[in-house]
């Protein structure tokens, strides 16, 4: 027993090592193949508040190239109101509305590890759930993940773990949006069946197979695919229109029907 | 002993705080972000208890993680760079680093600067291989490893030149 106590005393240092790494390593398993901690993540109050103070001050650096973004965007929706058909306006009946829109701002941009998050400024007290779809002016952003009082997590379409429904614009051919990790501009589509004709700049919109995001918001367009003779789906390369290294402003989507529509399915899976 | 335990916490929070609102935003050439946190086990008192040593690098570590997203990977990386410090010590300044006598006054630059690069070079290659965590990416890591651990060492030699410390 002496002996026992002896070993251990003599080696604490090394035992208390493998005590430290093993947890470390139990944490970094888990969130390779897991959601992201509960707990532990940029989206709690101290973590946040302090990126909070950090992005006031470095946002007033593009403030005039922010304004620009947000000026052409609503020249775009203006031009799409000044060409609708509709004779009379009708006031739209926000409880009819599937879709809500939710407004934020990035506190914390992230697109160079493998499996990025950023963080935004809004979060339960403003109506914020977990898996609202999230998007930018120009395209998609991600998903959000975690949420605390007054800010939230977003897992971006840069995340080897992101998974998100997409097609070809104009078709319905659906597949699965993935990321290789190797450029921030360009992710994958894959599962597109191999006897879809397919040309290079062929714009990628999200599908209406998820409840998360409405169908047909731009993704991106077809930068380059290849068809391998033995495979029988496409692996393509999608050139994304949002410039993940520079977003400021997004917009947070809700599904109304989304929790009607996630019981039905749990119901007929069982 | 109370005047390098403030001085130890100051450098924790100022560390933690630079790291993430600076470097982690660096994004040099697209996808270098330089962990310069290291300086702290190259500052950290030689003369301390190995066990608190350790706990403080876990902790460090944890607190870089949570805010960056990347849980536990930089903890781990810490706690082995810790443990490891002795024998890099020992590596780079001969057998009696550990005598009463010893500071950094009275080793070489070139001695100083191998100490620091070993720890840079063990940190990046833990946090990278277990961030990435295939082996069909060895090409990628390398890459990663060396280019970050350039970066990294150039600032962390910069900052201790520049914050040296008087005492110890």
């Amino acid at each position: 027993m002496q002996r026992i106590i002896n070993f251990i005393l003599r080696y604490r240092n090394a035992f208390l090592y493998v005590f430290f790494a093993f947890i470390a390593l139990v944490m970094t398993i888990r969130s390779h193949s897991y959601h992201q901690s509960k707990f532990f993540n940029s989206s709690r109050w101290v973590t946040g508040s302090i990126y909070g103070a950090g992005s006031d001050m470095s946002s007033y650096f593009n403030l005039q190239e922010e304004n620009k973004r947000l000026v052409e965007e609503n020249k775009q929706l203006r031009k799409m109101l000044f060409n609708t058909q509709y004779d009379s306006i009708e006031p739209l009946d926000s409880t009819l509305a599937i879709y809500q829109v939710l407004d934020a701002k990035l506190i914390k941009n992230s697109f160079t590890s493998p499996r990025n998050y950023v963080l935004i400024d809004k979060g339960e007290e403003d109506g914020v759930h977990q898996d609202m779809g999230v998007i930018t002016t120009e395209g998609i952003l991600g998903i959000v993940e975690n949420v605390s009082n007054s800010f939230a997590t977003v897992q971006s379409v840069l995340n080897t773990k992101s998974n998100i429904n997409a097609k070809i614009q104009g078709t319905e051919y659906f597949g699965s949006l993935i990321w290789d990790t190797k450029d921030y501009t360009v992710v994958q589509l894959v599962d597109i069946p191999r006897l879809v004709p397919l040309v290079v700049g062929d714009t990628i919109v999200t599908g209406g197979m998820s409840s998360i995001f409405p169908e047909n918001v731009p993704i991106g367009t077809i930068k380059k695919y290849d068809l391998n003779d033995a495979k029988s789906f496409y692996n393509i390369d999608v050139q994304l229109f949002s410039d993940m290294a520079n977003i400021k402003n997004v917009y947070l989507i809700q599904n109304k029907d989304k929790e009607e529509i996630e019981e039905l399915e749990s119901r007929t899976i069982e | 002993m109370n005047n390098t335990l403030v001085i130890n916490i100051l450098r924790f929070v100022l560390l933690v705080i630079t790291q993430v609102l600076i470097f982690n935003n660096l994004n040099f050439l697209g996808f270098i972000n330089p962990f310069v946190y290291v300086v702290f086990f190259y500052w950290y008192p030689i003369k301390g208890n190995r066990a608190i040593f350790m706990l403080t690098a876990f902790l460090l570590g944890l607190v870089i993680d949570i805010f960056s997203d990347t849980l536990a990977l930089n903890a781990l990386a810490s706690v082995t760079i810790a443990y490891a410090r002795p024998a890099i010590m020992r590596f780079c300044f001969g057998v009696n680093y550990d005598f009463q006598s010893f500071s950094f006054k009275n080793t070489t630059k070139v001695q100083r600067i191998t100490f620091l690069a070993l720890l840079v070079l063990l940190h990046h290659l833990i946090f990278f291989s277990f961030e990435i965590l295939s082996i069909a990416h060895i090409l990628l890591i390398l890459k990663k490893v060396f280019a970050t651990g350039v970066v990294t060492l150039i600032l962390c030699v910069l900052f201790s030149s520049l914050f040296s410390p008087k005492s110890e």
